[in-house]
């Protein structure tokens, strides 16, 4: 047994490793570095299931929640770093250096802070933890989405998400200061033993709830504050792209699940904070799904793609009712569909990398006759997009209708037609891709080469989209404890 | 066994992807798939009646969820269709030019899907295999199809998965209209709980209605048929046949199966908006196949067209009506499989098929004549094919309803069917007319008959439609004690 924190110890040590091997290496070829970084993090993977449960604190919890959200944290950051490996030939072009690959290390070490904040964020139940281990992942995305130096598209993708990224975080501060000065706590537990026995006056609370909604709307990119995601998703090298919509993603929804918990039996106010969220759910599902409908270029298409997934989700979580839900909590719908989604976007990303690079770009003709170029790719790319347009027997399929059995049994059937006409613009643009690569023919016949790193990664991913597709007892277990709240004398007497 | 049935496709469509010889590999399953269910069909012990060859396997034990295949009656006789159309489009299927394995593996996905759906005694698994047959489709059409096949292909592709998602919500608010501590995905444990009354009757209508959209867009109800006849137009012989005569049947099981008995007040509170479909299905796509002018168009919005007699003997509630409407539905399954398989035939010398560019075939084909004037008469239903058997049961069925329902709306609606068999005597003797009768061109003279290559999948087509014409009361006594056990008294 190990004491839980010794996990994000060790991968904020190895990040910094990593920089001190950048900045005093002779090399320039940094790729061990990387694939040093993955071979630690997959084993942190086998050892995060031999935490102490009792290693937790009143800022930091030990639960199956924050350990399910961990493990994700790391698979993604592993595969992040795979597809890093298989970009910097990209990447080396768009940076300033005197020898090619110089300045690559950085690009495979702020992946390992972000990491760290994730992994933070899992844990996190007071809102000082939890800004600060977002802040963590947002600042060292600034940095990331920016790095193609010389490439002017990747600039204003930094530009625009440093901006309006810094905006939310100021409104995300600014709402957990009218709740701080509301209930004169900062942990979760606390503010809600405050919120049952102290009378808080409704409005102000409403008002802070509604900032603090604004700051991680941004993050998961809900509408109406999703309008920097196409610019940026398609301006940031593509694996940070794919980290934005997994990492980013992920964060954003256990922190939106976390902090919602105290304030959802609070009566006029719970009632509201949900009727908000469905109305985001709504319009984030419209807005991605028929938005992505005319795309032509295929990373564009994913950033509307990961929209109307932000709003399937925000289904969900409106969906929490007081009543025990038949399959689980929305914690546990959220979970699953974010795990699903991990998969099916990684998946997604990494054929986008190998496809792009041998194609020289990434819009959807690009995949033309993909078929015949590589049956291997298209293969786990037609898995990666019926999994995400949610056909049976894929992981993203259960997500869908852990999602939708929510909502049905809260009786939220208005966001049940709207997602009826969602998932169906969604058959349609997932299923361009496949056409693309199965109707048509290819415009360039080289055969694609596939490095084996890339390669065993890919393989996995569509082997566990179908397997989670079929079996998704496995994720079910992990997910069974619904995000409790510390088990405190506080928490039993808020009930 | 029967996941034998399910995965032996399912294993062959790999092994061919993986580079064993296509269609050797593909025509070996599709036998052993025939075999199989025939063998299931033969010793399906009707004297006990209910689910037969259980098996189970626990996937998800927190839902309730598990893997678990069983026949009754109903099933049986679907899966028997299954197999023999199955080894018919195999059979039939024409030399491949291009990416050959990749064409059968998307065939023999179809049939798993199908064989899966009518095996599975569990709703997730019964929804879940339905839909593995969708992207095999569209990748069938879209690639080897004729005509606007990229259209074709978008149009059903879309229209089923909007189809089969709105079936899902169905299926999620039926299994929460179940009483909490009683939930469950297994379908013999929920018809227990329909008869005791569990699912009480205010909270039938909302799931049914959502069926019946849903089920309704798979099978081609009226008005969401718009897909079906351009789709089947457009797709190769082999995945038309299989659709047309295996796949859209799916619908139908799972009305019978899941929507009337577990609903059945949800039925009958909808019984009427059904009827006005259905005879929008028999009446105006009647009238509109009649206006077609090209034989694969006619085929698909005929068989539209003869979904609204099974809708009837669904509508009627009664153990007649449903048994002459599950016959019906394997006699269209056959009758359908063989005229389109001739149309393929046909489609050799005319890719488009249009009927004034025939004429006078019968002389230079007269062994294709004589077939798919026997195919055309069974569609019709004359008397002597199971088509006219079944037709005759939904009809008897259908003009006395069961009790709760309106009896003189479904008069009218009985008449009105009648009408639709003038209306597809019209359509087909005329197609027939214009195809095989009269003088040949000098062009056609010359052609060959077609049929002697590929006589035997039809033969086995007509050879069990007629069996089942003569004697249909073996298979009506099959599917009997099903409806029996679960229409309520």
């Amino acid at each position: 047994m190990i004491p839980s924190l010794s996990l994000e110890i060790t991968v904020l040590l190895l990040g910094i490793l990593m920089l001190l091997v950048e900045s005093f290496s002779r090399s320039d070829d940094k790729r061990g570095l990387a694939k040093m970084a993955i071979g630690i993090l997959s084993a942190l993977v086998g050892f995060s299931f031999f935490v102490d449960p009792a290693s937790g604190n009143a800022f930091y919890a030990v639960d199956a929640t924050a350990h399910f959200f961990k493990v994700l944290a790391l698979l993604t950051t592993i595969v992040v770093l795979i597809m890093a490996l298989e970009y910097s030939s990209v990447l080396a072009k768009y940076l300033p250096g005197v020898t090619p690959g110089a300045g690559l290390g950085e690009f495979y070490s702020l992946p390992v802070f972000t990491c760290a904040g994730l992994m933070f964020m899992a844990s996190a139940v007071d809102f000082l933890l939890i800004f600060v281990s977002l802040e963590l992942v947002t600042i060292s995305f600034y940095i990331l989405v920016a790095y193609m130096r010389r490439h002017t598209a990747s600039l204003e993708a930094g530009v625009k998400y440093l901006i309006l990224g810094a905006l939310s975080t100021g409104f995300l501060v600014y709402g957990i200061t009218w709740i701080f000065g509301l209930t004169g706590e900062t942990n979760l537990a606390a503010i809600q033993h405050a919120l049952a026995t102290k009378a808080v006056a409704t409005t102000p609370l409403l008002f802070g709830l509604m900032l603090l909604l604004t700051g991680l709307g941004f993050k998961v990119a809900a509408v109406p504050f999703q309008l920097w995601v196409p610019d940026v998703y398609q301006g940031a090298p593509t694996p940070i792209t794919a980290f934005l919509s997994v990492g980013s993603k992920a964060a954003g929804f256990v922190v939106l699940l976390r902090v919602l918990q105290p304030f959802l039996g609070v009566p006029g106010v719970g009632v509201k904070v949900l009727a908000v969220l469905a109305l985001m759910a709504a319009l984030t599902m419209l807005y991605g799904n028929l938005a992505a409908l005319p795309q032509d270029n295929f990373k564009r298409l994913l950033a509307y793609s990961s929209i109307g997934h932000a709003g399937y989700l925000l289904v969900a979580v409106a969906s929490v009712s007081d009543t025990k839900a038949t399959f689980g909590s929305a914690g546990v719908a959220v979970g699953f569909y974010l795990a699903g989604y991990l998969l099916m976007t990684l998946l997604s990303f990494l054929v986008l990398i190998v496809v792009a690079r041998h194609s020289r770009g990434d819009d959807i003709l690009h995949f033309n006759g993909l078929a015949k170029r590589s049956p291997f790719l298209a293969f786990a790319l037609l898995t990666a997009m019926l999994s995400l347009a949610g056909v049976p027997f894929t992981a993203g399929f259960i997500g869908k209708f852990l999602v939708f059995a929510a909502a049905v049994q809260a009786g939220k059937f208005w966001l049940v037609a709207i997602g009826i006409l969602t998932v169906a613009a969604g058959f349609y643009y997932y299923l361009r891709i496949v056409a693309a690569m199965y109707w048509h023919e290819p415009g360039d016949t080289t055969p694609i080469t596939i490095a084996p790193l890339t390669r065993t990664a890919i393989g996995a991913l569509t082997f566990a989209v179908f397997v989670f597709g079929i079996f998704p007892q496995p994720i079910l277990r992990q997910l069974k404890d619904p995000a409790p709240l510390p088990a405190t004398p506080v928490h039993t007497a808020a009930r | 066994m029967l996941s034998l049935i399910i995965f032996i496709p399912l294993l062959a469509a790999l092994g061919i992807l993986l580079g064993a010889p296509a269609r050797k590999t593909a025509l070996g399953a599709a036998a052993a798939e025939f075999l199989l269910t025939l063998f299931t069909f033969l010793s399906y012990d009707k004297a006990k009646a209910g689910f037969q060859f259980l098996s189970s396997t626990p996937i998800a034990p927190e839902w309730n969820l598990n893997y678990l295949v069983g026949v009754d009656g109903l099933s049986v006789l679907m899966l028997l269709l299954t197999g023999i159309v199955t080894l018919a489009a195999i059979w039939v299927t024409p030399k491949i030019e291009k990416r050959e394995p990749l064409y059968y593996a998307c065939l023999l996905f179809i049939t798993a899907g199908a064989a899966g759906a009518f095996a599975s005694v569990d709703l997730f698994f019964l929804y879940a295999f339905h839909e593995l047959a969708l992207i095999p489709t569209f990748l069938l059409i879209g690639i080897w199809g004729s005509g606007e096949r990229h259209t074709a292909a978008w149009k059903i592709t879309i229209y089923l998965g909007l189809g089969s998602f709105i079936l899902l919500i169905g299926l999620l608010d039926l299994y929460l209209a179940v009483p909490e501590a009683l939930r469950t995905f297994n379908l013999i444990d929920l018809q227990k709980l329909a008869t005791s009354g569990a699912i009480p009757a205010a909270a039938q209508t909302r799931p049914y209605i959502f069926l019946l959209i849903g089920f309704g867009i798979l099978i081609s109800l009226f008005p969401f048929h718009t897909w079906a006849p351009a789709a089947y137009a457009s797709a190769p012989t082999p995945a038309a046949m299989l659709h047309a005569g295996v796949l859209k049947k799916f619908g139908l099981y799972g009305l019978m199966r899941v929507a009337l008995p577990l609903l059945p007040e949800g039925a009958k509170h909808w019984a009427n908006l059904l009827l006005i479909l259905l005879v929008g299905n028999i009446i105006y796509v009647g009238f509109a196949t009649i206006a077609q002018k090209k034989l694969d168009l006619l085929l698909g919005y005929s068989s539209v067209m003869h979904m609204g007699y099974i809708f009837l003997g669904v509508a009627a509630m009664n153990t007649i009506g449903l048994s002459g409407a599950a016959l019906l539905m394997f006699a269209h399954g056959l009758s359908i499989a063989a005229l389109f398989a001739m149309a393929g035939m046909l489609r050799e010398n005319r890719p488009q098929l249009a009927l004034d560019s025939f004429g006078g075939l019968a002389k230079p084909m007269p062994a294709l004549a004589f077939a798919f004037g026997l195919a055309a008469f069974a569609s019709i239903g004359l008397p002597g094919f199971a088509n006219f058997a079944s037709e005759m049961t939904v009809f008897f069925g259908a003009y006395k309803p069961a009790a709760g329902l309106d009896a003189s709306h479904f008069h009218l609606a009985v008449i009105f069917a009648l009408w639709g068999v003038v209306i597809s005597a019209v359509y087909m003797l005329r197609a027939y007319r214009a195809i095989f009768m009269g003088e040949p061109s000098k062009e056609a003279a010359a052609w060959p008959d077609p049929f002697k290559a590929l006589r035997w999948p039809v033969v086995l087509l007509l050879a069990v439609l007629l069996i089942a014409g003569f004697a249909p009361g073996k298979f009506l006594s099959l599917v009997q004690p099903t409806f029996d056990a679960v229409l309520p008294k």
